[in-house]
């Protein structure tokens, strides 16, 4: 049975669609958030389950999203922090020997309302030109337009927010059996992070308000700072940890990582557009000028030029934005983009033995 | 790593004519290989034996040579030219191995030429099966496992090693003879002691079977600097056992997790650095385990393929153009992306919708031959299609096959299987046929389960529920009843299935201009997407478009007057890359005169289909509702000028009285109606005074009867509304006439597209023997004037379809006086049609007591298939100034203009000649015939008609024996023009071989025959019977002409063993005689090669 829906933006732009997904029969709200879209042709899955797109509506571009399934090995995390899903096409039933369960039973599983039948390429095309903003979207039957956009326009987005407090774990935990010793900040960190580091050293997961103190306690070889969602800046308290980190122990972080070690370098960041999110965005690897296809998602980067005695190691392509940056002197690089992909290219797992190499150092 | 300086020249090498397997996608590389390397300064020389093409005008490189891609032309032009490099990776198999031959017999390291793109290891690496599977394991890719065998121990021993199933394959053998699949001992038992048996040398390969697994390619990208990219990757939707070629295949893959599809991409670039191509496009092909996910590589192609020219089309990365940069030294990320314009080469596309690719095959033409797809590719030809989802790409590409269906299903073809139970209806479509995805569709339609469907034919479940969603909307519509009861809603839904207008018209049978009508009152019309190679992240300045049923059109504003241009579909025997040519060039012509050209076309491998071809590029099928929306699309945004309909064939001409008529350009389309009305037409030519081989219409036997009586036979049967002498015979008498007319108007193909009705009857022709056949093309303009491109005499007779009979520029029998004649039949019937544009015209010419009488077979009011071998043998641009005097132009202005040139002549003699796909097809008979069944063509050029035809026969790969025995066995008819063709022969000293009242006839004749030949089934005493003699390389050259109709007769067997061992083979005295002559003078003079540019000179050179 078609349950006609509709998505507004917070500009007002409506689009069409059909509700999919979980829906609370009886109360609830229209789902809300700051919708982003994501070009990756593969790996639905981990994407709706990185903690980084906590707060946000993911739209993916390809049309149909669930032609393999969901299998418990793909989840970047144990549920999903995203607030919707809007696609193109959700087939009936998924196709692979992998497959445990169908997308639309992953949504009733995790509460995810989702729009389908939009015309995903005029929603990006949309907010290619006007930015990603916040917006809310519903079944008819329960909300009507303006209802939708004022949903949309109480969405407060993501700037100045420290969603990582909301995703990071409680307690700390351990993974991982390699030879090292590695603290991990949680700021909404991937399983295949955790899979990576993992065979390079035992991982102690900590929340992400450990104070440094208490991660110098462990002695560790070397600290690594995730990925997580939202603004960096809003995480004043993890930039803090992360100078007293510096110099003391080697560090690696990505992307929310990358950031706030900037940030604790004295950079500065800001809100892109409408981000990076996706598997194809060429990097170039200043050192030796190869070119790494890497997979990405974040809407805030590190400012060029707001960097001093930090050497820029890698460089988008596409747009000129910083990608990877390494202060040898203090043992502590990062990168903006996800080496270790879950979904996306493998190009820059080495960026895992650079780790390596210099706890070993 | 910019560009190479140290390069100044570079060969290209093409890839021939178009065959099976290796077609006009090749053209497509080429072009745009010689225009990145023109762009970059090199001087590029070019070497293709195609005149068809557009790469071989000569505009596209310094030095064009049309001469035949054999080792010693290639050498001699290396030597006249002295390039510094060759780049042999974007012209197919024929480029690769040509330059593989030349270096090793050392021309490239003697003259100092450096093969760039892939060096001969990497090539051989790649090509040789034993040397890949060694490298594959190396780098720890899994291939299937496999083993030779000499007996049956052995043979049990490497199959129980490895694991059933098995396939067994028996070495040397043609068809597949002795080939099988066994599953358990027993069956190994069997299969491997009849293929011992079958294999001549007792060797039969015993490999792990993964029929049934999911094939998947992936088109992979490396530079110098080792950046590797993956520009797409390709899913099929027809498992394992049938040729990629041959499967629907579709773009991005679709049941790949990222998990197992970041695997298969880490493997690619394993294989693409371990084979060593070292710049460049490869395509590599996977088989995955639908149970376990196992993934093993099946092969690697070193160089750009059918699939990079689908790839390219699919996301908007020229691969080969950026290969060709590539080759010259840049890197990935110095390339701009030509779409967005900002974004650099070194990444990987994304697209936000689905392309399916559909083949299109060519049975119909080889009676006797199953349609039945496996691992050897059949097809001639694919469309491509862009939906926003699969259904709708899967429909869409199913229309734009012209196969007279409007998608899948839902149209009067699907009757076809009514008859058939369920059990049937399945066994059916687990054989791999041409009609498969309908057979799918109407097993869903009848209840059977996705399940079931999936067990008996391999083909994933994802791709079933797909289709299932398609049936389940038409039982919704049937439900509806009607188009009024459709809501805005409904269509949508039911539009963005990719249902076309024709579909439902047939589901509510209501006119289709009802359904268009009742859609548009709701709003919904089709909507145009870009494709960007980035799913909209970026900006796209490219107008690549594709229609879908969405929210918004993205199709900009026009600036100047625009011309929509209709392509010709997909390729097929008789509308092949000539049209294409034609389109293109219209395109160029129209651009450079301040038009804003727009194509439209469905054919991925095509020139026309670049996006920068036009200034505006519709990825569509061509049928009247999907040019009708882009026709109301650039109508809306700017002044469509008028829409060209007579360049690209039969598949745009057929729209011409169905869109608005003051916008189709030139000729009117009740002009072009009647040339095809043979009543109109016959008034026409009485009125004119030209005269036509009698004959008249028949809808019935009885009619067609009643004609014969009055013209007698032979009579020369054929449907109207045809290309190509689809399902055209020549009849001796009553019993062959009935079978004809039975064929046309039942069971046979044509019968299914819709049998024979007063609008579409059969036309009975008195047949004229020894006639000898001529084609014109010609240019009139609004004026009056006609511009006559060349008059082309056939090789072959009359009766020979002219598309399969070699021709010559200038006639090289004719007198002045017959050519002027015709020359002025085709003033008088330009004139009297009202012909704007182009126009070809046929004749017979048969010699009379009284001097050569000349009749008119046909005239065709449209570019014809020898448009671009006439431009080449010329230098008259025709399809250039055809396209502009359709714009308006007249033929003065352009002869002022400088476009228009007077003919080049004199000084070379130009031969095309058709090129046929027999070798794929090993059980045909080889016959010509008025039905066409060629593929392509070749053109030599020289100073003689000898040494062009015997360049023509090299080309085309047929090389003419130099020394030998010639087999002659003739119809009673031939004999005495055959004795002329054999005492010439044995003048060149070749012995002769006969059959024996052949034999006789020469001995009579005084002509000496070394080997009296039985014939097959004759026990003929001291004689030896025509199979061995060939099967022991004991015969050079066959001479074979038809004694009878049918496959049955003798000559089949002579001529299908002929073919069978590759040995040329000539089914006419004419022929014979033009093989003499060139063997004559080919063995009398030096081999010379000569640029086009050369020959086009004004004033030509004398000929070395």
């Amino acid at each position: 049975m078609i349950r006609e829906a509709l998505l507004v933006l917070s500009d007002g732009t409506t689009f069409e669609g059909e509700a999919a997904g979980f829906w609370d029969p009886e109360a609830g709200g229209p789902a809300t958030g700051e919708v982003v879209f994501n070009t990756t042709l593969t790996g639905y899955q981990e994407v709706l389950t990185d903690p980084s797109y906590a707060g946000q509506i993911i739209c993916f571009t390809y049309p149909h999203i669930g032609n393999y399934g969901i299998t418990g090995h793909d989840s970047e995390s144990a549920r999903a922090f995203c607030r919707g899903l809007i696609a193109r096409d959700l087939p009936p039933r998924p196709s692979s020997w992998r497959s445990e369960r169908s997308v639309h039973e992953f949504l009733q599983d995790q509460r995810l309302p989702a729009l389908t039948g939009v015309d995903t390429r005029r929603l990006t095309r949309h907010i290619r030109e006007a930015g990603s903003m916040p917006a809310a979207f519903g079944p008819l039957d329960r909300f009507d337009e303006t209802a939708l956009k004022e949903a949309a326009q109480a969405e407060p987005g993501t700037e100045g927010q420290d969603l990582a407090s909301q995703v990071t774990t409680n307690q700390p935990y351990t993974v991982g059996d390699g030879p090292l010793q590695v603290v991990a900040y949680d700021f909404g960190i991937k399983r295949t992070i955790l899979r990576h580091l993992g065979h390079l050293a035992t991982v102690e997961v900590v929340p992400a308000s450990t104070p440094a103190a208490d991660v110098l306690a462990r002695r560790p070889d070397g600290v690594f700072l995730s990925n997580g969602p939202g603004d960096p800046s809003a995480v004043g308290y993890g930039i803090e940890s992360i100078k007293q980190l510096l110099g003391q122990v080697p560090v690696f972080g990505i992307c929310l990582g990358h950031q706030m070690m900037a940030a604790a370098l004295g950079g500065r960041t800001y809100k892109m557009p409408f981000g990076h999110h996706g598997g194809n965005h060429p990097v170039r690897r200043i050192a030796t000028g190869a070119v790494e296809i890497t997979s990405q998602n974040h809407n805030y980067a590190v400012a060029a030029g707001s960097l001093e005695d930090t050497e820029i190691t890698h460089i988008n392509l596409n747009d000129g934005v910083i990608e990877g940056i390494s202060r040898p002197d203090l043992r502590a690089f990062s990168v903006q983009y996800h080496p270790e992909a879950g979904p996306g290219p493998h190009d820059a797992s080495y960026l895992f033995s650079e780790f390596e190499r210099i706890m070993g150092a | 790593m910019p560009r190479r300086d140290d390069l100044d020249s570079i060969l290209v090498i093409g890839s021939g004519p178009i065959v099976i397997g290796q077609a006009v996608e090749f053209d497509y590389s080429g072009t745009q290989a010689c225009r990145v390397l023109k762009q970059e300064g090199y001087r590029v020389i070019l070497a293709n034996s195609n005149p068809a093409t557009i790469m071989t005008d000569p505009e596209f490189a310094h030095r064009t040579y049309v001469e035949p891609l054999t080792p010693d032309v290639l050498e001699a032009i290396v030597e006249r030219e002295r390039p510094d490099a060759v780049l042999p990776t974007l012209g197919g198999q024929t480029a690769l191995n040509l330059a593989m031959a030349l270096h090793e017999r050392g021309t490239f390291e003697r003259l100092g030429v450096e093969m760039i793109g892939a060096n001969s290891e990497a090539i051989a690496t790649a090509e040789n099966r034993d040397r890949f599977k060694q490298a594959m394991t190396e780098i720890g890719l899994a291939v299937p496992e496999s083993g030779f065998a000499y007996n049956l121990e052995e043979a049990l021993e490497v199959g129980e090693s490895i694991g059933y199933p098995l396939i067994i394959r028996p070495s040397y053998i043609l068809g597949g003879a002795g080939t099988g699949i066994a599953f358990d001992r027993d069956d190994l038992e069997r299969i491997a002691a009849t293929g011992l048996a079958a294999s001549p040398v007792s060797e039969i390969l015993v490999e792990r079977s993964i029929a049934g697994w999911k094939e998947y390619e992936l088109e992979v990208m490396r530079d110098r600097a080792d950046n590797c990219v993956i520009v797409c990757s390709i899913e099929n939707f027809d498992p394992m056992g049938v040729h990629t070629g041959d499967s629907i295949t579709v773009a991005p893959a679709q049941t790949l997790s990222d998990h197992e599809y970041q695997r298969m991409r880490d493997n690619a670039f394993k294989c693409i650095r371990r084979i060593g191509v070292e710049t460049g496009g490869s395509n590599i092909q996977f088989a995955v385990d639908p149970r376990t996910g196992e993934q093993v590589v099946i092969e690697m192609n070193p160089r750009v393929s059918r699939s990079s020219a689908l790839a390219s089309k699919a996301t908007g990365f020229p691969i080969a153009k950026i290969a060709a940069r590539l080759a010259v030294g840049y890197t990935l990320d110095e390339i701009t992306n030509d779409i967005t314009g900002e974004t650099p080469a070194s990444f990987e596309p994304t697209i936000d919708y689905v392309v399916t690719k559909i083949p299109r095959w060519a049975f119909e033409k080889f009676p006797g031959i199953p349609d039945v797809l496996g691992t050897r590719m059949q097809s001639v030809g694919e469309s491509m299609a862009i939906g926003r989802t699969f259904p709708e790409s899967l429909q869409k590409g199913l229309r734009s096959l012209e196969r007279g269906r409007a998608g899948l299903n839902c149209d009067p073809a699907e009757a076809m299987w009514d008859e058939w139970s369920d059990s049937e209806l399945v066994r059916r479509a687990a054989i791999a046929t041409p009609d498969r995805p309908f057979q799918l569709e109407a097993a869903l339609r009848r209840g059977i389960s996705v399940e079931r469907l999936h067990e008996a034919t391999g083909v994933d479940p994802w791709f079933l529920d797909q289709l299932q969603l398609v049936v389940d909307e038409r039982r919704r519509l049937a439900d509806l009843g009607g188009p009024d009861r459709l809501g805005r809603a409904d269509w949508r839904r039911t539009k963005r299935l990719g249902f076309s207008d024709a579909q439902l018209a047939y589901l509510w049978n209501v006119p289709e201009a009802d359904i268009r009508a009742a859609r548009l009152t709701h709003g919904v019309r089709a909507t145009f997407k870009t494709v960007d190679t980035c799913a909209a992240e970026f900006e796209a300045r490219t107008p690549y478009h594709y229609s879908t049923y969405e929210d918004d059109d993205e199709v900009g504003p026009g600036r100047r007057p625009k011309i929509i241009i209709l392509g010709s579909g997909p390729n097929r025997i008789g509308q092949g890359v000539e049209f294409d040519y034609c389109c293109v060039q219209a395109s160029f012509a129209l651009h450079d005169a301040g038009f804003e050209t727009v194509m439209i076309n469905c054919n991925p491998e095509t020139v026309s289909t670049d996006y920068d071809t036009s200034d505006r590029l519709y990825f569509e099928p061509v049928t009247l509702e999907d040019v009708s929306n882009v026709l109301d699309v650039e109508s809306a945004t700017g002044d469509v000028a008028g829409i060209i309909v007579t360049l690209g064939g039969q598949t745009p001409l057929k729209l011409s009285g169905l869109l608005p008529p003051d916008l189709v350009l030139g000729t009117p389309p009740d002009a072009i109606d009647l040339a095809e009305d043979r009543e109109r037409w016959s008034s026409l030519c009485r009125r004119l005074g030209i005269p036509q081989p009698p004959g008249g219409t028949a809808v019935t036997v009885e009619q067609a009867l009643e004609i014969v009586d009055r013209v007698g036979y032979p009579a020369l049967v054929r449907p109207s509304y045809v290309l190509g002498g689809r399902a055209m015979e020549i009849v001796y008498g009553e019993e062959d006439l009935r079978r004809a007319m039975e064929e046309l108007s039942g069971f046979g193909s044509l019968g299914r597209e819709g049998g024979l009705s007063a609008e579409r009857p059969v036309l009975v022709d008195r047949f004229l023997e020894d006639a000898t056949e001529v084609d014109v093309d010609a240019v009139r303009d609004a004026t009056g004037e006609v511009v006559i491109g060349a008059v082309m005499e056939h090789v072959e007779e009359a009766g020979v379809h002219s598309g399969d009979s070699a021709c010559v520029i200038p006639p090289p029998t004719l007198s002045a006086e017959t050519v002027a004649t015709i020359e002025s039949h085709v003033r008088a019937i330009a004139d009297a049609l009202g012909v704007i544009g182009p126009l070809n015209v046929q004749f017979a010419v048969k010699a009379g007591e009284s001097g050569d009488e000349v009749f008119v077979i046909e005239a065709n009011p449209r570019a014809s298939r020898t448009v671009p071998f006439v431009s080449k043998a010329t230098g008259v641009p025709m399809a250039k100034v055809a396209a502009r005097v359709l714009a308006g132009a007249t033929l003065a202005s352009l002869r002022e203009e400088g476009l228009l040139r007077d003919p080049v002549g004199g000084g070379h003699v130009s031969v095309k000649e058709a090129v046929l796909p027999f070798t794929r097809f090993p059980d045909a008979d080889t016959l010509l015939g008025p039905e066409m069944r060629s593929t392509g063509e070749v053109m030599g050029i020289d100073s003689s008609f000898g040494l062009a035809f015997a360049k023509s026969q090299a080309a085309a790969g047929d090389e003419l024996p130099g020394a030998g025995t010639v087999f002659f066995s003739l119809a009673d008819r031939d004999k005495p023009s055959g004795v002329t063709a054999a005492r010439r022969f044995v003048q060149l000293g070749f012995s002769l071989a006969a059959t024996s009242g052949t034999a006789a006839f020469f001995e009579a004749a005084g002509v000496p025959v070394e080997t009296v030949v039985s014939k097959v089934g004759e026990d003929h005493p001291g004689g030896v019977d025509a199979v061995t003699l060939l099967r022991d390389g004991k015969v050079n050259l066959v001479v074979n002409t038809p004694r009878g109709r049918g496959p049955r007769a003798d000559g089949a067997y002579i001529r299908r063993a002929a073919n069978q061992h590759r040995v040329a083979c000539v089914t006419t005295v004419a022929a014979a005689r033009a093989a003499a002559a060139g063997i004559a003078e080919r063995a009398a003079n030096q081999l010379t090669v000569r640029t086009l540019q050369e020959y086009h000179e004004a004033e030509q050179l004398p000929l070395a």
